[in-house]
């Protein structure tokens, strides 16, 4: 790579303070949200419009350059962790909400806008944007294109592949094309859900088309207490046995519940496990499943049950929870967060596995987890300084996905595979299968250049590569297309 | 690979493509015979044909290995193959510029797992809706797709994208499958997802093959989530005289907090009303104060009222029905020949889907009867009025008409951004038109991805987008 031409080309596309090429500023991007990886890139472009995110894009396709799209950094598998070789492409310039549409319920916005400016944006009309991940107040809608984030409420919304009904994307080869939009059922093949989710390997969204929701006239939010993770648990069964679907119910652990109120006290009752159970929807809906899901707390053994009366109480309670992985650094120096999925009805046999595989190991976990849809966080606790520690930390973390799977589970539910969990995914899948997966990336990206060595722990050639392409002698002529 | 200019050779190798008129190898049949089971392949006969189409050989295996060997013995021997569930969306997309194999997935029709306290269901793809839902009922479950295609199967609902009323609330087949299994043109099997609801490990297939229409690979297994049957249902009628005053009522609909399931648009011909149905489904003090909030709000905007208990059940089962769905099966085919008074023979019905914003929805409609009246067609629209979906029946003209009218309306729509596929036609009108209309800018990736998976052209060459 010769950086220095790719500096001054990159400087006419953004201009000169669009490109970081010195070592010291370069360092402020040499992680994203996992910290435990850290790769220094060899030049950050932050570009401000598609135009220039394409020009960026075609000038390192025709340099043989990877790259990596970054939003916000808030991710945490390590999924725009910089390539030391390549170019970072940090679209946090590009924050434009570009077209509310309140008649057909759709925004289009830039990547950059954070997650909860949407909401803020349309608010004042009664509207509101769905997918809510912990860290919305940060994380930006490109990165959630790119996780398909979820989050609590994901229970009843579904996750941002369901609210992304429009892309505008940037191609790893530079072309510019144009996804889905604001209307049902594009014709052909379902581009947008294919890319959303495929964590920056594909290309890079340069517009976003989001769906905007209707706020719910009613939202009850009850806080459950329970002497052990087994009760709540029941709980939880009963309540979706009872045909309802909260908007979310979550679950924390003693451990977890120490952590939350040593950061942000929220006035937890002393406990084994909380359950935090949110019904929304019309008035009269919600008020009679309020009652019956209280009613079935109770039945399951609930200690204390707490109901919000106020904005302001459903605020401390959400509180407590949307904080509790940075809560937990105010007990353990050191933690590793993990994202396995587990079908909801094995939460008690996994959870025993693995308070069984901690102690084995000396170690601490706490579990705060997404108990409606089976998506556990188990923050692995440990200390770096104390001798070994670290690896039984690591090595416990994977024995817990590990776990997952043999429940018939998932690796990862929200964060994705990035660079933390890649050597995992053949645990979940065949080689077979992932390379039926990659076959889609050879569509998207046969160079194989956008965020490389990610997700897959094999890169797959893609018929083209090696060796360059070479145009066929009578494509050139212009005689016939490739097919 | 870049095609040479002139006829490709015919015959053998995984990448030949043969042309059209020549008939497929005995010893490539032979293969498929040998692969899926003597029992279980048979000629093809009239009611196998695809677009008029005749294949040679209908083959049924009924393990996800025989479906493994038959494409692998199809793509060995040039064979182009057209995968078929109950055949109930066999009519849509354009005719396929060949087929010598049809590949029915009648025998895959086991549900091999209900996770009822997961909510979530996996059965192979020959599995008919209506069956599973049965299945499901007693454990208080649905699979919440209701397209209305009777004798649909797993497989072919999601290779169309089938959807139905409650897709305003519950989404189309991409929303709810979770993971799936398919075999490559090569026989390769592959799975993606899995059987839990939350799950980002890996891309999502699932979405890619969800409205595929049977071009990238044979789907052979489904996983879906599920959601509770809800314990009561009712339902507003709103009769509409305008297509501005169905405008109105679903605007005001959707600015509401209602959370309807479904807000259906039937109206019988151009000349009289409409009707805008809307139904709710919950528990039952939820259903009674929101279909009495919806019969207010659209009781602003015209007459409306809430259905009597004894009234809902015959409602929802005539809910979304296709406005051709009386003219099939083979109302005025090809064969109809000419008119006694010696003029063009109709056509038959014509039945198309257009698509647009909510907001567009009167703009859609009107130009839909003006073009059709230009055309010398009656119209009869029905269609997922709060998703921006109709669907009209067009009758009374011939192809030349037909067609016609399928550009013009084309023409009409894409000046709003709104778009039009044809989904019932006789084989000449299609083959007159572009069934799918324009792709945007993104064909090229499309046909990338069809290359990837599909690089011989097998699976139902030129039924998609573009000649995909």
């Amino acid at each position: 790579m010769d950086r220095d031409r790719l500096i001054r080309q990159m400087r006419q596309i953004v201009g000169g303070d669009g490109v970081i090429h010195e070592r010291n500023q370069l360092r402020t991007y040499e992680t994203d949200g996992l910290a435990a990886f850290r790769v220094i890139p060899a030049l950050v472009v932050l570009p401000e419009t598609a135009a220039q995110v394409q020009a960026v894009v075609r000038a390192c396709h025709q340099a043989e350059v990877p790259f990596v799209a970054r939003g916000s950094g808030t991710g945490l598998s390590g999924g725009a962790l910089p390539h030391a070789e390549g170019v970072l492409v940090v679209l946090s310039r590009m924050r434009r909400v570009v077209e509310v549409d309140y008649e057909n319920q759709r925004a289009v916005v830039e990547p950059g806008v954070i997650n909860l400016q949407v909401t803020k944006e349309v608010a004042a009309r009664g509207y509101y944007y769905a997918p809510d991940p912990s860290s919305q107040q940060v994380c930006s809608i490109g990165g959630n294109v790119a996780e398909n984030s979820g989050g609590a409420h994901c229970l009843k919304y579904g996750f941002t592949t369901n609210h992304v009904t429009g892309l505008e994307l940037v191609l790893p080869d530079g072309e510019l094309v144009h996804l889905g939009g604001k209307g049902p059922d594009p014709v052909g093949y379902d581009l947008v859900g294919a890319f959303v989710g495929s964590e920056g390997t594909l290309g890079i969204a340069t517009k976003v088309t989001v769906r905007l929701l209707r706020k719910p006239e009613s939202v009850r939010t009850l806080l459950a207490a329970y002497d052990t993770t087994d009760a709540a648990g029941e709980a939880v069964s009963k309540i979706i046995s009872a045909g309802i679907v909260p908007a979310a119910v979550e679950m924390m652990d003693a451990l977890a519940i120490e952590a939350a109120e040593a950061a942000v006290h929220p006035n937890y009752p002393d406990a084994g496990a909380v359950l935090i159970v949110e019904l929304d929807g019309p008035a009269a809906e919600v008020v009679h499943q309020f009652d019956e899901v209280e009613r079935l707390c109770r039945e399951a053994g609930s200690t204390t049950i707490q109901i919000a009366q106020s904005e302001a109480q459903r605020a401390l309670f959400w509180k407590g929870r949307k904080s509790a992985f940075a809560a937990v650094g105010r007990i353990s120096p050191d933690y590793y967060v993990q994202d396995g999925v587990i079908p909801r009805t094995a939460l008690g046999a996994v959870l025993r596995r693995i308070g069984e595989m901690a102690a084995e190991r000396g170690l601490r976990v706490a579990n705060v987890f997404h108990a409606g849809d089976g998506n556990l966080h188990p923050l692995v606790l440990y200390d770096a300084d104390v001798e070994g520690q670290e690896e039984r930390a690591e090595e416990l973390s994977a024995e817990i996905l590990f776990a997952c799977l043999d429940h018939g589970g998932s690796i990862t539910g929200e964060h994705g595979v990035g660079a933390d969990k890649k050597q995992y995914l053949p645990r979940q899948f065949s080689a077979d299968d992932l390379d039926v997966m990659q076959l889609l990336r050879c569509a998207f990206d046969p160079a194989g250049r956008c965020n490389p060595g990610k997700v897959f722990p094999t890169p797959r050639l893609c018929g083209e590569v090696p060796g360059k392409r070479r145009v066929h002698p009578v494509e050139q002529a212009g005689l016939a297309e490739v097919f | 690979m870049a095609a040479a200019p002139g006829p490709p050779a015919g015959g053998g190798g995984p990448a030949g493509r043969v042309a059209a008129a020549n008939p497929p190898a005995a010893g490539s049949l032979e293969a498929v015979r040998r692969a899926s089971g003597p029992r279980h392949v048979r000629d093809a006969g009239a009611a196998d044909e695809v677009d008029g189409l005749r294949p040679s050989l209908v083959a049924e295996p009924g393990t996800v290995e025989e479906v493994a060997a038959v494409m692998r013995a199809a793509s060995q021997g040039g064979l182009r193959v057209v995968v078929r569930g109950d055949g109930t969306k066999l009519g849509w997309g354009a005719p396929p510029s060949a087929v010598d194999l049809v590949l029915a997935t009648t025998r895959l029709d086991r549900v091999l797992e209900h996770a009822s306290g997961d909510l979530v269901v996996r059965a192979q793809a020959g599995v008919r809706l209506a069956d599973l839902q049965r299945e499901l009922t007693p454990a208080g479950q649905m699979l919440a797709l209701d397209p209305p295609e009777a004798g649909a199967t797993l497989g072919g609902v999601v290779a169309a994208a089938a959807s139905g009323p409650r897709r305003l609330r519950y989404g189309t087949p991409r929303d709810l499958l979770i993971g799936s299994t398919v075999v490559l043109p090569d026989g390769t099997v592959a799975h993606s997802g899995g059987k839990v609801v939350k799950n980002v490990a890996g891309y999502d297939l699932g979405k890619l093959l969800a409205g595929s229409f049977g071009t990238l690979a044979v789907l052979v297994e489904v996983i879906f989530r599920l959601h509770p049957l809800p314990a009561a249902r009712g339902m507003v009628v709103a009769e509409v005289a305008t297509p501005e005053r169905a405008g109105s009522c679903v605007r005001a609909l959707l600015a509401s907090t209602l959370v309807p399931s479904a807000v259906e648009l039937d109206w019988p011909d151009a000349a009289g009303a409409g009707a805008l149905s809307v139904l709710v489904e919950g528990v039952a003090p939820g259903v009674e104060a929101q279909t009495g909030a919806a019969a207010r709000l659209l009781g602003e905007h015209g007459s409306a009222r809430v259905l009597e208990p004894g009234e809902v059940d015959a409602a929802v089962a005539t809910l979304g029905a296709l406005p051709w769905a009386a003219d099939r099966p083979g109302a005025g085919s090809e064969a109809s020949g000419a008119g006694s008074d010696g003029a063009p023979a109709p056509a038959g019905v014509l039945g198309v889907k257009v698509t647009c914003v909510p907001s567009d929805l009167p703009g859609a409609l009107a130009a839909l009867w003006e073009v059709a009246g230009a055309h010398g067609l009656d119209a009869q629209v029905s269609g997922h009025a709060a998703v921006g979906v109709l669907r009209a029946a067009l009758r009374g003209g011939d192809a030349a008409a037909q067609a016609a009218f399928v550009a013009d309306l084309r023409g009409r729509l894409a000046l709003g951004g709104a778009a039009l596929v044809v989904q019932e036609a006789a084989p000449q009108v299609k083959r007159a038109v572009d069934v799918w209309g324009p792709a945007g800018d993104a064909l090229g990736l499309m046909r990338r991805v069809k290359r990837q998976f599909d690089p011989a052209g097998v699976l139902s060459p030129g039924r998609f987008v573009g000649g995909i």
